[in-house]
């Protein structure tokens, strides 16, 4: 049987299970300080003054820095930039200097002995903050009368997408429907917290780093240009990481400063944030306003679709800088044919927490909405919603498909798959499993009980390349180094498998290493679903590259030609001999140094080194299908039945495809229901814990159904994988919401996320403007 | 008044004796004065239960308590439970049913079952039986942002299961008990 492919139990459970992860905040070194972020407790405001003096008295305090004490005037730059776009005004500094834009940004630093002493004498330091009115409402932000965050303005970037003649598809359209919908500001919220741990070298005179996750390569070029010192003198480690989420991992303001201090210091300082610094620290996202709109010829065809979009980005333009607008807009037409297409997004800055991505970003946002207009069109068109779907769906003739546009540095080209045909196949499982039956009998009941459905295109697996090396040896022990990082998904059961299954041994003998920058100093991390796609690849290749190297050495060994060699598993020997076969590990133990069987200067060894690129990504798509029930007197919407149809072209491990699944959906329904960053007026943040910031627990988190196909193998990588870490995420928004319409039986869009009990009440109370007639009840013919 | 305090806690069967601030968390003595990091922060104000720990006996959240009230203890951890080389079945069966991701929330969910299915042993035998929702409703007590809390549950109820059997089997009651109560509500 092959190992890719099979639901191997994974090689990081047994530590993690005995409490041996190795995660940052579990590491200490001796004469360590702690670190603590004194952050500003105003929305905005010139920072006038930080008076360190009481602070520094206190026993235990070792240091207190602020801006004026940094080398420079340092910025956070932009890791995903986009041609033409220069947000060079918008960046956020390592510590605030003059100005304080959002509660929570950085404004000094405080080192001490212990923790608790740090977090005292953090409470020391005196801000005099001469406080300004704070902009938080988005479009009230865009305008001109609006206070300037910046002296550029509050509107970071003004963009389109898009192509063929909208205006002309709208001029002659059957039907136009059009509908606002805003989606909550939320975020990935990782269980665990940020934590640092950072040591100067003192042979290198470099500092070593513990904690710096997804793209350790690229932060340790942004920290070595920061701090004027070579990248090869900055070594970040492996490390357990509690959650990634597109949140954990990217270039913070205390990725300068922890390592800096360390170098300035000679002693280690560690850093672990709080939760209420996570919810006020780390990226949040998602928060945009679309005015959705699409053109229908008479047979409900889309002619033409538009969006007008606000996104609200907090107080700055980090790492992420537009990518998630230009992904939400560059994505949302789907897996729908759309002749014209004009997608518009406003990213204005307000006084609230940075954004950045969140797992699935601008698609849960942009399905959310595309999907909500679609339910609406339905209604509207007098059609089912499937057929609605059916009749728009790309056909598979019609694939690949360019569009033209391109997102992440990359032209979208929708490679392959069979969209009607998952969306079928999504029907008839929710209804074999009963879907159906329990939204018949419970309208019965007199239950309000609403069906809902949405239909998905993702993207994954992006270049531009990601490296690995494989070496096995005499012991026939294999060693994966690779490019990759982890943040608990699995990553080294997966690389480790496709090791395993290229060289024919077993998975075993398989130890994968991830996210050392000396062992991978071409590394480009975890993120954009791309690391069983490219970096899978890229170990496929190395393995490949052993295998090779072993077909070489084993045809001097055995003194045949290569041609005549045949391999059989992990045996190499002659055609038709396998008793003359030599296994991998007796090739390794034959090429140690001085073996007569290497030529002069030949590596010894068994080892190879794959490098994988690509320069389009490939398109996974799905279909999400829930069944809820609302309460009519609270306003609660429980989450009854939850479907997931996944096309991921080959699961490697089926076990975890289904976990990234089940568990994107749980966040998801997150997103649709329950979590909210809300601010209240003068720009102070109401969810700063787990009472305020409300994640799914298993009482509001239903047994997702998950339905994996592998029809449409990736066209793009040789192991045909689509990668599946976001679309559980993807279409949950659209599906909750989708559902809730369908059980209020709304003629309109339920208008915003999350679903909050208020909102749902004032729904039923007709928020929406008007009832659907019974005729048209959008839940009745689902499946026509 | 002295801010420190002598404190004896057993942790897994080992005594120990130290000197610590009386304002540290046992959460912080057990990882930070101790060594036992298995034991995870995730929220420090008692919602998350990553910290779960057993003191004697009984599951708590060790972030919302002082190192000193544990003065005299018997302190269950993570590091625990597995016994010589192997894992426990609790964590066999949290690996078999795909139950942690990240790992990071599971050293307090493997604790907080513990307690509960100490406590279905416990339970007369004529009462009933682990059932999903009663399990469903135990998990909830805990946040897990990776998994979908499906494989914890799964993995809750099977452990319970066969503990239960393997207890009748034992006590040689050969009374065969039904299936647990499947209800994926």
């Amino acid at each position: 049987m092959s190992v890719v492919g099979a639901s191997l139990p994974r090689t990081e459970d047994p530590r993690l299970l005995r409490g041996r992860g190795r995660f940052a905040d579990d590491l200490s070194l001796p004469g360590q300080l702690w670190a603590r972020i004194v952050r500003s407790p105003a929305a905005h405001g010139r920072l006038l003054s930080v008076d360190t003096r009481q602070a520094l008295r206190r026993r235990g305090a070792a240091l207190v820095v602020t801006a004026a004490d940094l080398p420079g005037r340092l910025l956070i730059p932009v890791r995903l930039a986009v041609e033409g776009t220069d947000l060079s005004p918008y960046l956020q500094p390592v510590l605030a200097a003059d100005t304080v834009r959002y509660v929570g940004e950085p404004v000094a630093v405080v080192l001490a002995e212990d923790p608790y002493t740090a977090e005292d004498a953090a409470e020391l330091v005196d801000l005099d903050i001469d406080e300004l009115a704070p902009v938080l409402d988005p479009a009230a932000a865009a305008t001109r009368e609006a206070p300037r965050l910046f002296a550029a303005g509050n509107v970071a970037a003004d963009f389109a997408l898009g192509y063929g003649n909208v205006d002309a598809a709208f001029a002659r359209a059957q039907t136009i429907v059009e509908i606002s919908v805003e989606i909550g500001r939320h975020t990935g919220v990782p269980l665990e917290p940020r934590a640092l741990l950072a040591s100067a070298d003192p042979l290198t005179g470099g500092v070593e780093i513990f904690g710096m996750t997804k793209v350790p390569v690229f932060n340790q070029g942004v920290l070595a240009s920061m701090l004027g010192m070579p990248p090869e003198l900055i070594h970040v480690h492996e490390i357990d990481a509690g959650g990634g989420f597109g949140v954990r991992g990217e270039f913070y303001p205390e990725d300068f400063l922890v390592p800096w201090l360390a170098l300035r210091l000679q002693r280690p300082v560690k850093w672990t944030e709080d939760r209420a610094e996570h919810l006020v620290a780390a990226n949040h996202s998602r928060q945009q306003r679309h005015r959705i709109a699409a053109a229908f010829d008479g047979d409900g065809r889309i002619l033409g679709l538009r969006d007008n979009i606000l996104h609200d980005n907090g107080a700055y333009c980090r790492t992420h800088g537009i990518t998630v607008p230009e992904l939400t807009i560059a994505m949302l037409p789907g897996p729908y044919r759309v002749p014209a297409y004009d997608g518009r997004i406003r990213v204005v800055l307000t006084n609230k927490t940075p954004c950045g991505t969140y797992r699935a970003p601008g698609r849960f946002e942009g399905t959310t909405a595309r999907e909500q207009l679609l339910d609406v069109a339905a209604t509207r068109l007098g059609l089912d919603r499937c057929e609605l779907r059916r009749r728009n769906l790309l056909s598979p003739a019609e694939l690949p498909l360019r569009r033209e546009m391109s997102t992440l540095g990359t032209e979208v080209v929708l490679d392959a798959g069979n969209y009607p045909a998952l969306l079928a196949a999504a029907l008839a499982e929710a209804d074999r499993l009963g879907y159906l039956e329990e939204l018949r009998d419970g309208r019965k009941a007199g239950r309000l009980r609403g069906l809902g459905l949405a239909a998905f295109l993702e993207k994954s697996g992006l270049g531009p390349q990601e490296t690995a090396e494989v070496t096995i040896d005499g012991a026939g022990q294999v060693l994966v180094l690779s490019g990759a990082t982890s943040f608990g998904q699995g990553v080294q059961t997966v690389l480790g498998q496709i090791a395993a299954d290229a060289l024919g041994v077993s998975p075993a003998a398989v130890s994968v290493v991830t996210g050392d920058t000396r062992l991978q100093p071409a590394g480009m991390g975890s993120w954009a679903s791309r690391t069983t796609v490219v970096a899978g690849s890229a170990v496929h290749a190395a393995a490949e590259a052993v295998v090779a190297r072993a077909r070489c050495l084993a045809g001097r060994l055995l003194e045949i030609s290569e041609a005549d060699l045949e391999v059989r598993a992990d045996r190499i020997g002659a055609r038709g001999d396998p008793a003359s076969a030599l296994s991998l590990a007796q090739i390794a133990a034959a090429a140690t140094e001085g073996s007569p069987v290497l030529g002069p200067g030949e590596p010894a060894g068994l080892s190879g080194r794959g490098r994988f690129e690509v320069t389009h990504m490939t398109y996974p798509y799905g279909v999400h299908v829930a069944v809820v029930d609302i309460d009519p007197g609270t306003g609660q919407v429980r989450v009854l039945r939850y479907l997931v149809a996944y096309e991921v072209g080959r699961a490697v491990n089926p076990m975890q495809v289904a976990g990234q699944l089940r568990g994107g959906a749980a966040q998801g329904i997150g997103g649709a229901l329950l979590e909210q960053l809300t601010y209240d007026e003068a720009g102070q943040p109401q969810a700063t814990t787990f009472m305020t910031y409300q994640m799914p627990t298993a009482a509001e988190t239903p047994r997702v159904d998950v339905l994996v196909t592998e029809h449409a193998p990736a066209p793009g990588n040789p192991l045909g994988v689509r990668g599946a870490g976001e679309g559980g995420v993807t279409a949950a928004g659209a599906a909750i919401a989708s559902a809730v319409r369908d059980a209020l039986s709304l003629a309109g869009s339920v208008g915003e996320l999350p679903l909050t009990p208020d909102r749902i009440l004032a729904l039923a109370a007709g928020a929406d403007g008007e009832a659907a007639p019974a005729s048209t009840r959008p839940g009745e013919p689902v499946y026509s | 008044m002295s801010d420190t305090r002598r404190v004896q806690v057993t942790v897994n069967g080992h005594r120990h004796e130290l000197t610590v601030s009386a304002r540290r968390t046992l959460a912080d003595m057990l990882r930070h004065d101790l060594g036992y990091t298995g034991t995870h922060l995730g929220c420090e104000h008692g919602i998350c239960g990553a910290c779960t720990v057993l003191l004697d006996g009984a599951p708590v959240r060790s972030c919302l308590m002082f190192g000193v009230q544990a003065d005299g203890c018997e302190v269950g951890t993570v590091e625990g439970l597995a016994e010589g080389g192997q894992l426990s079945d609790l964590q066999q069966a949290f690996s078999d049913h795909h139950a942690l991701q990240c790992g990071f929330c599971t050293p307090g969910f493997l604790m907080l079952a513990e307690a509960y299915l100490a406590e279905c042993l416990a339970r007369d035998a004529a009462g009933p039986g682990p059932s999903e929702p009663e399990v469903r409703e135990l998990v909830a007590a805990n946040l897990c942002r990776c998994t979908g809390y499906q494989g914890i549950i799964d993995a809750v109820l099977a452990t319970a299961m066969a503990r239960l059997a393997a207890a009748d089997g034992q006590a040689g009651t050969a009374q065969a008990d039904g299936p647990a109560r499947a209800d994926s509500q």
